[in-house]
């Protein structure tokens, strides 16, 4: 790889890990009120800034380094106890978030330099936090403002030190791959005069653990040289990727050693004794350091300082990419660890789920040759065989399963800027955030869900006085809960409002012309007509939902994903709107069909049932099914499928939106479970079929698109009727 | 007294064999002396066994001498700066002042 391609796919890692440390900023700003101690948190957060800034550095990415680091600041004040934590706080910290979500998302579309436009609005945010920050003097870490504070000589007098302290530790593997550490030392004589020097020898192991053929050394040396600081560097090219390398000026800020002894592995008090003995600090100087920065004990810990070492080492050594590379790595590695889980990309699990769905439809093409024959032995295999692909095929899909937690803890952002446009008190409550569901299916549902949470808290929950008056508190809450049921998701949201009025929804109805006016309806079909199209019945347009398109676009929208929504609701109490999903959309229950020699396969949740066909004399296109109109039709006109039809045809009732309809076939061929492949673009024009599926035995079978084969049938009546008419 | 003439380079070519080597010897027994004058050769991985042996020989409470040491032997631990640390009696050649 070029170092530009090394670059750009570091970049990239960059931009997805900050993306991810803000969403995990966000989550933790909103629960900061939630009055359970919050520091662990403020924590995170402070590390996810700081983590961001550092990286940015690396990428020379200013305006983002720029931005953040004002932030930080006032998370370490905030984390240092200096500010409290106030809801005013978070209201300013949460646009910050998103502006640099912004930023970087810039970066994703290429444009690394400052944009004016947006430095503009980032200023903006700036002022506003700033009041926070005022009366608290900049933070000790802060590497991008000057620290002032200058090592002073030790003791009385000169001391005679090197000009420069290089701090290393050779990687594990430097010996095995033909660097000796202790040859780059003897190189290093050539450049200058060593003039202290200790090894650190305390990473051996105990013998048993010691490989004798690993690099456990490190060194601290001081180092009187006329070398600039990038010749030095030089020294350690070939093993800077896998070591830690410091290199300091012995004039730097005591700020720059106490982060050196911080980033590094050992106990802190050895290596400050170590920098005391050589003469680069006092002992006070130490002291100070160190317990003006006591509050951050993670720092000392190895697996955390990644971040820390990031801005340690921008402040060091210039941004080389092996070592932005090197630290992206690390910083992978690190979260890979926290989450113990990998990162796949979506269109490998795919492509996974695609050739099982091929391996599924394959074994059942071996199944029915077995079956054909009469071994015992053939017909045993071939059973084990089908029951682990059938296995394999499950956890396949399991892989697909995410949390729909995430999905869930979107709305908290939401919530809470809704009810302050709205002028509400609303808490959102999640329940079953942990409830997994196909990642197609979690990718779809957000906006169908967006609208309910819209809706629920503008029409649902009245404002704080007409609470207060019906006996309620004056908070109103809502909730988002998911469970399990039976092969699907259900996913509720409910609010403690008013509740539905059934009869200005009838009332409603009556006047658009949607229902009779002596309609005996129930209180679930009343409920429904809310889905209607052009229905609302809110008494006035808000900026956010009452403009009579919504409800109706969340149910196609449901509909799409073969899911169905219910409604439950109690006057006064609330409302609680129930979407069921299947829980994925690769495969379906299907109803096999055959007419001549073809499949057709029916989804399932369509059959009410399947009669006879009698009395047929070839021609009508409707029946008699129990004193009612049953229009059907002949799948054998249709798909003009032209062999000699049988003596006798059978009749798949299906339902379409409340209205029976009959398919005629010849043969029912029973239940089966369908791996739904997509037809190619050849077939885009064709209407009412929604995929095709392979027959074990070997065999294509297209899957009906029922809906909107029936209405392109009536389409086709109707055109009919009117040019006989005409 | 226990002596044992170390023979071959201590490098990481040799580490191994070395590492085996030199803990059979301290496990022979309290008082013990190991003769470097034949080390033709060493590098970070027979710093590191020396280091090693020194350390568990007084995690032991026995007695771990280095004697004769060679030029290359010095050499190194004179860059790494563990003579002192070692507390061995070392000769300085005079050819190196």
């Amino acid at each position: 790889m070029s170092i530009d391609a090394e670059m750009k796919a570091a970049l990239i890692t960059f931009t997805i890990e900050s993306l991810e440390l803000l969403q995990d900023m966000e989550d933790s700003l909103l629960s900061l009120e939630d009055g359970a101690d919050p520091t662990e948190r403020i924590n995170s957060i402070f590390r996810a800034a700081h983590t961001i800034k550092g990286s940015s550095g690396l990428f020379g990415l200013d305006h983002i380094v720029k931005f953040t680091h004002v932030v930080e600041s006032v998370l370490d004040a905030v984390r240092e106890g200096k500010i409290d934590v106030s809801s005013d706080l978070v209201a300013v910290l949460l646009p910050c978030c998103d502006h640099i979500a912004l930023l970087i998302r810039a970066v994703v579309d290429g444009d690394v330099e400052e944009n004016p436009d947006m430095t503009t609005a980032g200023d903006a945010l700036l002022a506003e936090l700033r009041p926070f920050l005022e009366g608290n003097p900049s933070s000790p870490v802060a590497t991008v403002a000057p620290t002032p504070d200058r090592v002073e000589a030790s003791g009385g007098g000169e001391v005679e030190t090197g000009n420069w302290h290089i701090s290393l530790r050779f990687g594990e593997d430097s010996l095995r791959n033909g660097m000796d550490p202790l040859s780059f030392i003897r190189y290093l004589t050539t450049l200058g005069v060593i003039v202290n020097l200790t090894t650190i020898t305390n990473r051996i192991p105990a013998v048993a653990e010691m490989d004798p053929e690993t690099n456990y050394l490190g060194f601290e040396i001081d180092v009187k040289s006329d070398a600039g600081k990038e010749a030095l560097e030089n020294v350690f090219e070939f093993v800077r990727a896998d070591s830690i390398i410091h290199i300091l000026p012995l004039e730097s800020a005591i700020a720059d050693y106490i982060e050196l002894i911080r980033s590094l592995p050992e106990d802190d008090a050895y290596l400050g004794e170590l920098l005391v003995k050589s003469g680069v600090l006092t002992k006070r100087e130490l002291e100070d350091g160190l317990s003006k920065q006591k509050s951050d004990s993670e720092a000392s810990q190895p697996a955390q300082p990644i971040g820390e070492i990031l801005v340690e080492q921008q402040v060091v050594q210039q941004p080389l990419v092996t070592a932005a590379l090197e630290k992206q790595k690390q910083i992978k590695d690190n979260k890979a660890r926290e989450s113990q889980s990998i990162r796949v990309d979506a269109e490998r699990l795919d492509k996974l789920i695609d050739l099982i769905g091929e391996l599924v439809i394959s074994s059942a093409g071996v199944n029915l040759r077995a079956l054909q024959t009469t071994q015992t032995a053939l017909l045993e295999a071939t059973g084990e065989m089908m029951r682990l692909v059938e296995e394999v095929r499950d956890s396949a899909l399991q892989l697909r399963m995410v949390p729909i937690g995430t999905t869930f803890s979107r709305f908290q952002r939401v919530v809470r800027d809704v009810s302050k446009e709205l002028g509400k008190d609303i808490n959102l409550v999640i329940t079953g955030g942990d409830t997994e569901v196909d990642k197609s299916v979690v990718e779809k549902i957000g906006d169908p869900l967006m609208h309910l949470v819209r809706n629920a808290m503008d029409h649902g929950i009245e404002p704080a006085e007409v609470r207060l008056q019906n006996g309620k508190p004056s908070q109103g809450t809502l909730r988002l809960n998911a469970y399990h049921e039976s092969g699907t998701i259900a996913i509720e949201v409910s609010d403690d409002g008013g509740g539905l009025n059934r009869e200005r929804i009838l009332a409603k109805a009556v006047e658009k012309g949607m229902v009779a006016a002596d309609a005996k309806l129930t209180d679930q079909e009343v409920y429904a007509l809310i889905f209607e199209p052009g229905f609302s019945t809110a008494a006035h347009i808000s900026n956010l939902s009452g403009r009579g398109v919504g409800m109706d676009v969340v149910k196609r929208n449901v509909t799409d994903l073969r899911g169905s929504i219910e409604v439950d609701s109690t006057l006064g109490v609330g409302t609680t709107m129930r979407i069921r999903l299947p829980l994925t959309l690769a495969i379906i229950d299907g109803f096999l069909v055959g007419v001549g020699k073809s499949s057709f396969v029916i989804p399932l949740d369509r059959v009410v049932e399947c009669v006879e066909l009698t009395n047929d004399n070839g021609n009508n296109d409707y029946m008699d099914l129990r004193g009612e109109v049953l229009p059907f039709i002949r799948l054998r006109n249709l798909f003009c499928i032209n062999d000699q039809p049988p003596r006798r045809a059978n009749v798949v009732v299906v339902d379409v939106a409340g209205a029976k309809t009959g398919l005629v076939v010849d043969r029912l061929l029973g239940e089966s479970q369908t791996v739904i492949k997509p037809l190619g673009k050849l077939f885009a024009h064709a209407q009412g079929l929604g995929g095709s599926t392979i027959l074990g035995s070997g065999e294509v079978a297209l899957i009906l698109d029922v809906p909107v084969l029936v209405s392109s049938f009536e389409h086709k009546m109707q055109r009919h009727a009117l040019s006989i008419s005409a | 007294m226990q002596t044992l003439t170390i023979e071959d380079e201590l490098t990481i070519f040799t580490a191994a064999e070395q590492k085996n080597n030199l803990l059979s010897f301290l496990n022979s027994g309290d008082d013990l002396e190991i003769n470097l004058s034949q080390v033709t050769e060493m590098d970070t991985a027979g710093l590191q066994l020396l280091v090693l042996a020194k350390r568990e020989a007084a995690r032991t409470g026995k007695t771990l001498r280095f004697v004769m040491h060679s030029k290359a032997v010095l050499d190194i631990l004179e860059l790494a700066n563990l003579t002192t640390a070692f507390g061995d009696q070392v000769v300085i050649s005079h050819s190196e002042g």
